[in-house]
């Protein structure tokens, strides 16, 4: 099956148009490329504007309400049009180069995470096999630039925001890594786009309505993943009351700029992540694919690449929508907490790391690979209804490239029930 | 000209990668403040992940990524912090170090030199006409490196005895060293940690 965004997709239209493979790849990627950086830096407009509607709803204001109509929807763009002509300073004791380069670190580690988010099925500009596993990788290269750029300020409020920035996520990695094996530990998967197929259906298939163990990792991935991009209530990094504004505080204009488009872009980052593996991806979760969406894959022409349908696209375009709806919620969660809660001492964020969310971590990891060996024992089969594992390997197998069947069954052990 | 655009199309990615690897190397090598070589060391051992992606090797790439740049480069810049003494340290190394790291290098380039040249870079499984490759074994069908890496590590490999007889001897895997490894990191922490404690107890 071809699809338009999956590196296949526009890959093999141009093979097709006899474009050399090479050539075919490297503007399928930067077609991919210029589509997810327009999401990337789309989104901060949007999010920007919304943190201050919800910050000032909270705070019982009305948020802005001159700039671009009554609700103030172009206050990000005004404001991002004051930073781009505001001066590109830089302090006098720091190190220049890597005080400039830091900003576009960060921007880089937090852009490369979209790579592997599922917008539909298929969609998703390089469908990893190691989806989940990149994602964690590259997410923890932003720390760098953090650090770096507390670092070279030359400035004590800058590199003890950095340090404590490099104490936090490197501690707070290691539960969001346990947490995120919990879902892939039930589907037997790390491509994105298999783990969000395997959800199909009822919003009971969803892998956080799996089983208790899955359920509570779905919280503590939030809340871990919520600390890992430095947000209230574990923004220790800015803490603008003790620090004045953190490892930024030195930066001005655009440089100041990247660094929020990169937090607002990891957030929705690790919302995409919670919503694949815990919360359905693009399916609505009230059985609407069935009834509607997949017969409207097989209607109309195929346009351009073959095997591909107008109501493919249609299909594709509603899924796109649910998954960044459900994103956004995520977001919006977030935002909310971050306005509720006052912030954490710095040693009472490394203790519920270290004390409380690692080891919790740690056992529902261990429950959900007990968990079918226990429901096993009570009703002769690994899991309720079909084990959603089983489920998502045979449909991955139907829809990959053709390959052997001999070779793959000798590979992938049935799991018998 | 031709021929040239077409070596560029097939290893032009390649070319890219393995000169921002070569030099972020030569940076580190020659810049004198830490922060700047670790700076550079990110470019270095980025570049090698970008490799490792460029020929398919998605997990080998991931994990380079996470291990190397994500946490030794880290706890580096980590560790530079708490035990630096002014804000930009920097190393002047004098000419006894340079000749001894020097040679050290060449040393080192030379084995590693003889050990590519010695090599036969030809696809011993693709040639073998009992082999799992020609029984349509197919590895990027098969998650490229991930699913192969976890068998090897589980004691199997299916890449390679696929298509042996029942009675001939199975190529082993690496569940052992992968065990002895683990249980090596598990030591290292543990006495990480010890060492960690005893000296806060004596200050």
């Amino acid at each position: 099956m071809n699809f338009l965004i999956a590196s296949g997709g526009i890959a093999e239209y141009l093979i097709d148009k006899e474009f050399s493979a090479t050539a075919a790849f490297a503007i399928a990627a930067l077609i991919h490329a210029v589509l997810v950086i327009h999401f990337f830096a789309i989104a901060p407009l949007f999010y920007i504007w919304l943190e201050r509607k919800v910050a000032g709803r909270i705070q019982d204001r009305l948020g802005p309400t001159r700039v671009g109509g009554k609700f103030g929807w172009l206050q990000t763009l005004a404001d991002g049009v004051k930073l781009i002509q505001k001066e590109d300073l830089c302090p006098q004791a720091a190190d220049r180069m890597l005080f400039r380069m830091s900003p576009y670190l960060v921007f880089v580690a937090s852009y490369a995470a979209f790579i592997v988010v599922p917008w539909a099925d298929g969609w998703i500009a390089q469908n990893l096999d190691v989806g989940v596993f990149f994602m964690l990788a590259v997410m923890s290269l932003e720390v760098m630039g953090v650090i770096l750029a507390g670092y070279s300020s030359g400035s004590k409020w800058a590199l003890f925001g950095g340090m404590r920035e490099a104490a936090q996520v490197v501690s707070y990695e290691i539960p969001m890594a346990i947490c995120a094996l919990v879902p892939v530990t039930v589907l037997g998967t790390l491509n994105m786009v298999e783990i969000s197929r395997a959800q199909a259906g009822l919003f009971t298939n969803w892998i956080v309505f799996h089983d208790p163990f899955c359920f509570l990792a779905f919280f503590v991935y939030f809340t871990v993943a919520t600390a890992s991009v430095k947000r209230a209530p574990f923004d220790l990094a800015e803490a603008e009351s003790e620090l004045v504004a953190g490892f930024h505080t030195e930066y001005s204009g655009i440089r100041w700029s990247y660094f929020f488009m990169a937090e607002y872009g990891s957030m929705f980052a690790v919302s995409g992540v919670a919503t694949a593996l815990f919360l359905g991806g693009w399916h609505t979760g009230v059985g609407l694919e069935a009834a509607v969406l997949e017969p409207l894959r097989q209607w109309g022409v195929d346009v351009p690449v073959r095997g591909f349908t107008v109501g493919n696209y249609v299909a594709n375009l509603v899924g796109m929508v649910v998954f960044i709806v459900k994103g956004c919620l995520l977001v919006f969660v977030q935002m909310w907490v971050r306005w509720t809660l006052p912030r954490l001492r710095i040693d009472q964020v490394m203790m519920a790391c270290l004390k409380y969310l690692l080891p919790i971590s740690c056992f529902l990891f261990l429950g959900v690979t007990i968990w079918p060996l226990a429901v096993y024992q009570f009703t002769g089969k690994t899991a309720f209804g079909e084990p959603l594992g089983n489920r998502a390997a045979p449909a991955a197998r139907e829809r990959s490239a053709p390959q052997d069947k001999k070779a793959s069954a000798l590979l992938v052990p049935e799991v018998r029930s | 000209m031709k021929e040239l655009m077409s070596w560029m199309m097939d290893y032009g990615p390649l070319a890219v990668f393995a000169a921002a690897a070569v030099g972020g190397a030569v940076a580190v090598v020659l810049t004198q403040n830490v922060v700047r070589m670790a700076f550079w060391l990110i470019i270095s051992l980025g570049a090698v992940a970008g490799l490792f992606f460029a020929l398919n090797a998605d997990f080998v790439g991931a994990a380079q990524l996470l291990i190397y740049v994500g946490g030794t480069l880290v706890l580096l810049i980590f560790g530079v912090m708490l035990t630096a003494s002014g804000p930009f340290v920097s190393i002047r190394s004098s000419s006894g170090e340079l000749v001894l790291a020097g040679s050290a290098g060449v040393f080192l380039l030379s084995v590693v030199l003889y050990t590519a040249c010695r090599v036969q870079w030809v696809d011993s499984a693709a040639n073998d006409p009992r082999g799992a490759v020609a029984l349509g074994y197919n590895a990027s069908s098969e998650g490229n490196t991930v699913r192969p890496l976890g068998h090897s590590f589980l004691g199997a490999r299916p890449d390679k005895d696929l298509g042996r007889r029942e009675t001939e001897s199975l190529t082993s895997g690496y569940l052992l060293p992968f065990e002895i490894v683990s249980v090596h990191l598990l030591v290292v922490l543990v006495g990480a940690a010890y060492l960690a404690r005893t000296k806060k107890r004596k200050a």
